[in-house]
């Protein structure tokens, strides 16, 4: 409480103008933090800024708007070096986003690295884009994807994990926050058990970069990975976060302009890093716009933000225990931001739908974790997950309207 | 039997009664629990609507000329909304069920459920049960 008694988050919450908008009638309740989290003001005025004024091509230009842009869409690689603590500027990739962050480190490094009866071990908490990336890898390579359980309270079991890591073991890629249930992963553990066997780590980091201070020196991680959508920043664009010693050794991804160093009909030698991995004119605009997205959440402090969250996410799951029937999906001892649950035997989609008409957005279904939901034998749960701008108000209306739900669905 | 169009009218005046919303709803869930109860066996894979959030299960079959449905959901809302549709199709020419035009789900105002988000599967269902009606329609002019 006292860490985050200093800052006025209702003054906050006025910078996100989509907040004030309203659905089906009712002021809008945003609950879908963990889908897409909503964008500040000057996250959308650098859109603008941007197309306004210096709209041009990066990297190449000896113009003074090619400088320009060229300048702003390098000083976010600036920024997300000194959010994550890189090494270097270099280590930091543009991509579209986590999924083809992902995709990137499957084609070009597993390419290179796994074979027949290689494994790659992921969790049972992954997001699709943390499961299918390597399910295509191995396919093609006869290798094999090996899943770590997790409890009945959706924490991974480590014991479990420690006796599946072996010598045919390629790479561990886990989730450091799970989408659908919030669970935190014990992830300095996770590294240390790998890297005792030699093993690189890939960390999904798509929820844990808008709640959490990331420092991949102090982690020791190999790749991580993570959206700008989900901190504040436009879609579209996203990072690949790998050590040097590791990205200088893998082939490019996708072959194109910018990615080159020098071609001719016979033969193209590639460029250095990054640009290495990033064929192609880039998301010029949104690469911009994620820094002011970067430059915003850091004049709030990360930590502030966490505990802040915290807050709301205690505070709506004492409350959603006072509905009779709620059963909380993933109970782990340390979550974040995120509350999954069902009521009573209801399917998630009425529920979503009626809170819907009552303005509140929440998600239904299966959050991109189909294995997942088949552990808990459930089609899916309904997810509220929380951001620093939502409100206990917000909070209390939410309770209100989902007893209003059961009792219309009863 | 009414035709499809006078259906129609009869729903959208039915919920032209209903002013909030919640009425609007308790209507459509009322209306799935007036679907003809399915068979556990029809309840299969194969019988899935494809692009909805929840279950929801439709077979057809032809009677005397007419095509009759038969529908069921795991969830309250899709059901009413299968129900909604059975209702305006069933016992009904293929050939009324592919040339006549559905506009109840704008009139009563439903129609955001028809938008191509992947979890709103009324436009799936709608497809499939003129799939059907196309099919038997084929079947009969093959026949015929």
């Amino acid at each position: 409480m006292a860490a985050t008694a200093r800052i006025d988050w209702s003054a906050v919450r006025a910078d996100f103008p989509i907040l004030r908008e309203t659905v089906h009638g009712k002021p809008l309740v945003y609950f879908d933090n963990a889908a897409t989290s909503q964008k500040p003001q000057v996250v959308i005025d650098a859109l603008v800024d941007y197309y306004t004024r210096y709209n041009s091509n990066v990297h190449r230009g000896v113009h003074h708007l090619s400088q320009t842009a060229t300048n702003a869409y390098e000083a976010t690689r600036l920024k997300v070096q000194a959010l994550i603590n890189a090494k270097e500027p270099a280590e930091i990739i543009f991509t579209k986003g986590t999924t083809d962050a992902i995709n990137l480190v499957a084609s070009s490094w597993g390419g290179q690295h796994v074979g027949p009866g290689d494994e790659i071990l992921i969790s049972a908490l992954e997001h699709h884009a943390n499961l299918v990336p390597w399910q295509m890898l191995c396919e093609a390579k006869g290798a094999k994807v090996v899943v770590a359980p997790i409890n009945t309270r959706g924490e991974l079991e480590m014991e479990k994990f420690q006796l599946l890591l072996n010598e045919r073991t390629k790479l561990v890629a886990v989730s450091w926050i799970s989408n659908a249930l919030g669970t935190v992963n014990p992830v300095k553990e996770i590294i240390a058990a790998a890297h005792a066997r030699h093993i690189p780590v890939l960390l999904d980091a798509a929820q844990a970069a808008p709640h959490s201070t990331i420092d991949v020196q102090a982690l020791g991680v190999d790749f991580l990975v993570f959206s700008a959508h989900k901190m504040l920043g436009p879609t579209g664009i996203g990072v690949l976060y790998g050590k040097r010693a590791l990205l200088d050794l893998m082939p490019p991804y996708q072959g194109g302009g910018d990615m080159i160093d020098r071609v001719t009909f016979e033969k193209t030698t590639y460029n250095v890093l990054p640009l290495k991995f990033e064929a192609g004119t880039p998301n010029i605009a949104d690469g911009i716009a994620f820094g002011e997205a970067i430059d915003y959440l850091t004049r709030i402090g990360l930590e502030n933000i966490e505990a802040r969250e915290q807050e709301l996410l205690a505070y709506a799951t004492r409350q959603i225990k006072t509905i009779p029937g709620i059963r909380i999906i993933g109970e782990a001892a340390d979550k974040r931001s995120v509350l999954s649950f069902m009521a009573g035997n209801l399917h998630p989609y009425d529920i979503g739908i009626l809170l819907d008409q009552m303005g509140i957005a929440i998600r239904t279904g299966h959050h991109c974790a189909q294995p997942l939901m088949d552990i808990f034998e459930i089609p899916g749960t309904c997810r509220a997950s929380f951001a620093f701008y939502n409100t206990e108000a917000e909070i209390d209306y939410f309770i209100q309207s989902l007893r209003k739900v059961q009792t219309m669905l009863s | 039997m009414a035709s499809i169009r006078e259906i129609q009218d009869e729903l959208i005046d039915d919920f032209s009664f209903l002013e909030d919303w919640t009425d609007k709803y308790a209507f459509l869930i009322d209306l799935g629990k007036t679907l003809e109860p399915m068979p556990a066996e029809s309840k299969t894979e194969e019988n899935l609507i494809r692009g909805c959030q929840s279950k929801v299960w439709l077979t057809a079959a032809m009677k005397d000329g007419f095509v009759h449905f038969q529908a069921d959901s795991d969830a309250f809302i899709s059901k009413g909304m299968v129900a909604l549709l059975v209702k305006v199709y069933n016992h009904q020419k293929p050939e009324d069920i592919l040339h006549e035009k559905l506009d109840l789900l704008e009139r009563i105002g439903l129609h955001e459920h028809l938008s191509p988000n992947r979890s709103n599967g009324l436009a799936s269902m709608h497809k499939q049960l003129r799939n059907f009606a196309l099919v038997f329609h084929s079947q009969n002019q093959i026949a015929g």
